[in-house]
């Protein structure tokens, strides 16, 4: 335990911290759960999810499928009774997941940065750059042959285009460079 | 009724959704509505952003703002991507972070001050355009058709601007001003799996089985956001293998069927580029064109 919660860190401070003030409020009255589509793949209900972040069970949280299975339908949000910004705070977690290099979401974490990489690059999402890239990254057979038919069936509407080396374009790398300044600046002032 | 707007059509609408492209800019083109594309527009940082950064998120989205508020601050922006319109959306809401926001816009000399209205396309044409305008120019009456109305989540949640987030009706009046019928289900606000089909494949398989079962009765499915429609349509041999049971269905954008409705051809809204039609579809298509 003690060298998984190593890089997990502790709730007291910083983005978690701010997470579990967020859901202080929480009754536990499972409205969230009730109203989630993806509870029934999920290790953990959101309900329980919510009530280990006040306890500060961060290894828990970070080792559950739960935040990562949110597909952001906003209708516990929607629905909550107490107001609370759930799918954001799902968001949240996913963030502070690949953060921390958590292997266990490495898939999503990856997809995640590889888009970010690809809009970074090109300004606009190049699909067939991104799927190439992601599915090299992953470094797994199953992923890519699951999706080959889809992909086949694009290409021959014209829809995907094979990918060709691209130039970079560089439209965004000012606002991404600006907003990774701004954000360790934050984290800065925190920490001290 | 304005007779221009701001158009955002976002990343897929040049990819893997560009009949929603077509169709749109078809359809808007018969009601003699101008679109307008927001000059050099950029990624809205779709659902990877806020899984990644929330202030990233809000900059990207908010680039696009800025770019619409120098061109034209007066003209609402019309976003056919739920995705897309959310993500634009949440600038606005989000005041206590503007500040910060205007920083990084501030190196490409761009500035949110009174950025332009963002819209959903379905917001527009339920209650800009509304169905008495479709119903006027009605020249292929789709009678006896029946519609199953998918809305999907992000035009409706988390900002319920336009229509109930949980019982949506807004497509309704506009599926009957084309002849057709209204299918009545209870799926019409559930969440299609988004991107859990290239991440979490099983359990967006799932969620897409329960939509589709319960569209069986319907002769077509519309819809108004791309992560929908290809979740809907491109799963459809997947999921009827997995269930046993033959789920196979046209879906179609609503501008299409809007499109079709009022004489446009097939290729005019981009139709011979969808994944899921049927041969019954299409004859009952060519074989209604009011004389």
């Amino acid at each position: 335990m003690m060298t998984r919660s190593a890089t997990i860190g502790s709730v007291s401070t910083g983005h978690l911290s701010r997470m579990r003030t967020a859901v202080q409020a929480c009754i536990q009255c499972g409205t969230c759960t009730g109203s989630c589509p993806n509870a029934f793949a999920m290790d953990r209900t959101p309900r329980q999810l919510w009530r280990l972040l006040l306890l500060g069970e961060m290894v828990e949280i970070f080792h559950s499928q739960t935040f990562i299975l949110c597909s952001a339908c906003y209708l516990c949000t929607l629905r909550c009774p107490r107001g609370l910004p759930l799918t954001e705070l799902m968001a949240g977690l996913k963030a502070e997941a690949a953060k921390r290099g958590i292997g266990c979401h490495r898939s999503s974490s990856l997809f995640y940065d590889s888009f970010l990489a690809n809009v970074r690059r090109h300004g606009r999402v190049r699909e067939m750059a991104l799927m190439t890239r992601y599915f090299t990254r992953l470094g797994r057979l199953g992923p890519p042959l699951a999706n080959m038919g889809l992909g086949r069936r694009l290409m021959r509407k014209g829809k995907l285009k094979p990918s060709w080396p691209q130039k970079s374009s560089a439209k965004l790398d000012q606002l991404f460079a600006c907003v990774a300044a701004l954000e360790a600046e934050a984290d800065g002032a925190r920490e001290s | 009724m304005k007779s221009a707007y701001l158009y955002y059509p976002g990343c897929t609408l040049e990819t893997t959704a560009v009949e929603y492209h077509r169709a749109t800019r078809a359809l808007f083109g018969r009601l003699e509505v101008d679109l307008v594309e927001i000059d050099d527009w950029t990624c809205c940082g779709a659902s990877a952003a806020e899984a990644s950064s929330p202030l990233l998120a809000l900059c990207l989205a908010a680039r696009n703002l800025a770019l619409a508020e120098a061109q034209a601050s007066s003209s609402d922006i019309l976003v056919p991507c739920s995705a897309c319109y959310l993500n634009l959306r949440r600038v606005a809401v989000n005041t206590a972070q503007l500040q910060r926001v205007n920083t990084v816009l501030a190196k490409e000399q761009l500035q949110l001050a009174a950025p332009p209205a963002v819209r959903h396309l379905l917001d527009i044409l339920s209650r800009d355009v509304g169905a008495a305008r479709i119903a006027d120019q009605i020249g292929r009456p789709l009678d006896g058709l029946k519609v199953a109305a998918y809305y999907g989540c992000q035009c409706l949640r988390p900002y319920p601007v336009f229509d109930d987030p949980e019982r949506p009706t807004s497509m309704a009046s506009l599926i009957q001003a084309t002849g057709a019928e209204v299918f009545p289900w209870e799926m019409g606000a559930r969440c299609c799996g988004a991107a859990h089909l290239t991440t979490k494949r099983s359990v967006g398989l799932k969620l897409v089985a329960e939509i589709l079962v319960a569209a069986r009765g319907a002769d077509l499915v519309t819809t108004v956001c791309p992560m929908c429609q290809l979740n809907l349509e491109a799963y459809q041999g997947a999921v009827s293998r997995a269930v046993g049971q033959d789920l196979a269905i046209p879906v179609l954008y609503l501008p299409q069927l809007l499109g079709l409705a009022m004489g446009l051809d097939g290729e005019a809204v981009g139709l011979p580029l969808n994944l899921a039609l049927s041969e019954a579809l299409m004859m009952r298509l060519n074989g209604a064109v009011a004389g």
